[in-house]
């Protein structure tokens, strides 16, 4: 008997398939050459799923701009942006100020994007590009205040109930997110606009403040992403968030959202995620070196998309 | 009243293009009069041999983008064939010259490569060079993990400085003394290396059925099918070209650095700022409009702006800042179509 995937679900189930395909491939290698299987130990996981929270929130928000068709490449530095001003301010509040530099940075995003009909592709970027000799000039001159503040550290490296409480603050995110994808108006007119704005459009969707309120969503996740970062690193640095940005559209997409946008589940995006952690956990385990981990990296992604079925010939 | 009329026409549908080469024609011209040894031969050498590198793959990322995609691995094959060339680039002339030819041959490969994951993967553009860009840059690391290299120190003298002391290096012309010579001497190499390269090879690719194919698909990908225009075939051709030209850029780094360094970073910035020239050169990003002309011109713009930090005696810690917003405002004139929109609709494409 053959089951029957809704062509929705095949990525998820796919990638779900992966993930263990690699914690058993992991544990495989661990058992032959240590003899243990720390991959299967729930301390290891918890510990992988912790650092792979910040990498969560920031597929998260970008999952948003990516459901539109859109893409936000100001990731990382309104991720350093947010942790840096958040520091240099300190105190109670840095929350506040972080949140507030990604609600701005979201704002002008989705004001180039919506409004000065800018491609995102180039605008986000200028946007990050922008973001960064900001930071270069308020911080290069003089060393600021860069340490994190007490909320920092305890959201992002403290435990409650023996679990971490970055893990709690990922599935909030992703609950508020989960939410607002399945339930709300917002969360359809985001499918409605990014399936064919300009028949959301004459369906009196307000296509234009759609595109803003995805944008902010999407800054404000990289930003609490910085908050959280910033405490786990004890500090604010340049740079910090470089390494999350690809990472980011990769998890999406791997989780099933189509990268022109309409169509995704916000579950394929956390298994994309997990499926991104754990492959990373596991090379490393492996100590493989940089070169076959890119190499391993690219195919995976390659591999995963042309398993997940292709896309239609022609699009007219 | 016939030629006005074309001439206008050109100017209408090319006016990015247009407002690009005045922008750098104006910017160019400003900085040599800034620059305490402006117009001379030294400086045009140093300024073009930054150039290159950059101008090649923005030539490169014009392709993919004409298609209405994104390639996002032209900085890494840049750097995978950079290291290539590192490794391949010494010895008697007749391995120099089978390196060079194996150097663009990877990239080309590799674009090849690229194209054919687009095509019969039927992934899409921007994903699919993301994921071959890691391995490329896995590649390089494998080639070279630490930066480094041996390159033909005549070789590298030769192409990185003025007509002259090219032939002065190999002995041609007289030692470069020959009066036929004069007139071109005091060009840079480079220079007349992108100029030959866009002339020899993108000028034909435009003008052949696959190169204006590529305009088509650009447009309207489901029109172009319908007229039987060799879609796959036009998609293959200039992913693979653009491999052919990061490859160039890559050589010609390794060329002018005398090393090879596979580094992510740098990988990255190429592919950004080659999309920053893109969109500079007048290159619509939604497909079908613009040249690799253009994204050349756009490319230099870029350079020549960071050039104006060195004379003008600006804060080094404000320069992200005045590139980041200088990118921001050219970008943005592109809104001006949004003002000159009468109908709502025609602002969803």
């Amino acid at each position: 008997m053959r089951i029957s995937i809704a062509p929705e679900n095949r990525p998820i189930v796919i990638a779900s398939l992966f993930v263990v395909v690699i914690l058993l491939a992991g544990t495989a290698y661990t058992l032959s050459t240590a003899g243990s299987a720390p991959l299967l130990s729930p301390n290891y996981l918890l510990q992988q799923l912790q650092t792979g929270s910040f990498l969560g929130i920031c597929a998260a928000g970008m999952m948003m701009v990516i459901l539109l068709g859109q893409i936000d490449l100001s990731i990382p530095w309104t991720l350093t942006a947010a942790a840096m001003t958040a520091t240099a301010v300190g105190g109670d509040m840095a929350l506040p100020t972080a949140l507030g530099v990604g609600i701005a940075v979201g704002l002008l995003n989705g004001f180039g994007v919506a409004y000065l009909r800018i491609p995102s592709m180039i605008f986000t970027l200028g946007v990050d590009t922008v973001l960064r000799g900001l930071m270069v000039a308020q911080t290069g001159g003089f060393a600021p205040q860069d340490t994190a503040t007490p909320l920092m550290l305890f959201l992002a490296k403290d435990k409650v109930l023996g679990i971490p409480v970055a893990i709690f603050v990922w599935a909030g995110v992703s609950a508020i997110i989960a939410l607002m994808l399945t339930r709300t108006g917002f969360g359809r007119s985001l499918y409605a606009t990014g399936s064919r704005e300009g028949a959301a459009y004459l369906s009196g969707i307000r296509t234009k403040w759609v595109i803003v309120g995805a944008f902010v969503i999407s800054s404000v996740c990289a930003a609490t992403a910085g908050f959280l970062l910033t405490g786990y690193s004890a500090k604010a640095y340049q740079g910090m968030g470089n390494a999350f940005l690809l990472p980011a559209i990769a998890a999406v997409v791997l989780g099933g959202t189509h990268i022109l946008g309409g169509k995704g589940r916000y579950t394929g995006t956390l298994i994309g995620v997990v499926l991104i952690v754990l492959l990373n956990s596991v090379l490393s385990i492996m100590q493989m070196p940089e070169a076959g981990r890119q190499i391993i990296y690219g195919s995976v992604i390659i591999t995963m998309l042309l398993v997940y079925g292709r896309n239609q010939r022609v699009t007219s | 009243m016939m030629r006005k009329a074309s001439w206008q026409r050109w100017l209408y549908q090319n006016v990015g293009f247009a407002t690009a080469v005045l922008l750098l024609t104006v910017l160019y011209l400003t900085y040599n009069m800034l620059h305490p040894r402006g117009f001379s031969s030294a400086v045009a050498i140093q300024n073009s041999n930054e150039a290159a590198a950059i101008a090649f793959v923005a030539m490169a990322q014009t392709l993919p983008v004409l298609l209405g995609g994104l390639d996002l691995s032209v900085g890494a094959v840049m750097t995978l064939t950079n290291c290539v060339a590192s490794e391949l680039l010494n010895g008697p002339a007749w391995q120099i010259l089978l390196g060079m030819f194996l150097t663009l041959l990877t990239g080309t490969a590799f674009g090849f490569m690229n194209g054919c994951i687009v095509v019969y993967g039927r992934i899409q553009p921007i994903i699919a060079t993301l994921a071959t860009g890691a391995i490329a840059i896995g590649l390089a690391l494998l080639i070279r993990p630490k930066p480094g290299g041996n390159v033909d120190d005549d070789l590298s003298w030769a192409l990185t400085n003025s007509v002259y002391d090219f032939a002065d290096t190999y002995g041609l012309a007289e030692g470069g003394d020959a009066w036929w010579l004069r007139p071109f001497a005091d060009i840079p190499v480079p220079v007349i290396l992108i100029v030959f390269v866009a002339v020899a090879v993108w000028v034909p690719f435009r003008r052949s059925v696959t190169g204006r194919t590529v305009y088509a698909i650009g447009s309207a990908e489901g029109a172009a099918y319908m007229s039987g225009l060799p879609i796959d075939r036009a998609k293959i051709a200039a992913f693979t070209l653009g491999g052919f030209f990061a490859a160039c850029g890559g050589l010609y780094l390794a060329i002018q650095t005398s090393s090879g360094n596979a580094d992510i970073q740098q990988a990255g910035a190429y592919t950004l700022n080659s999309i920053a020239a893109v969109v500079l050169g007048g290159t619509s990003l939604l497909g079908g409009v613009g040249s690799a002309i253009g994204s050349l011109v756009g490319a230099m713009i870029l350079r020549v702006i960071s050039f104006y930090f060195r004379i003008l005696d600006i804060d080094p810690l404000l320069q992200p800042l005045i590139e980041g917003v200088v990118l921001l405002v050219a970008v943005s004139f592109g809104a001006f179509r949004t003002l000159r929109v009468k109908n709502q609709l025609d602002l969803f494409r």
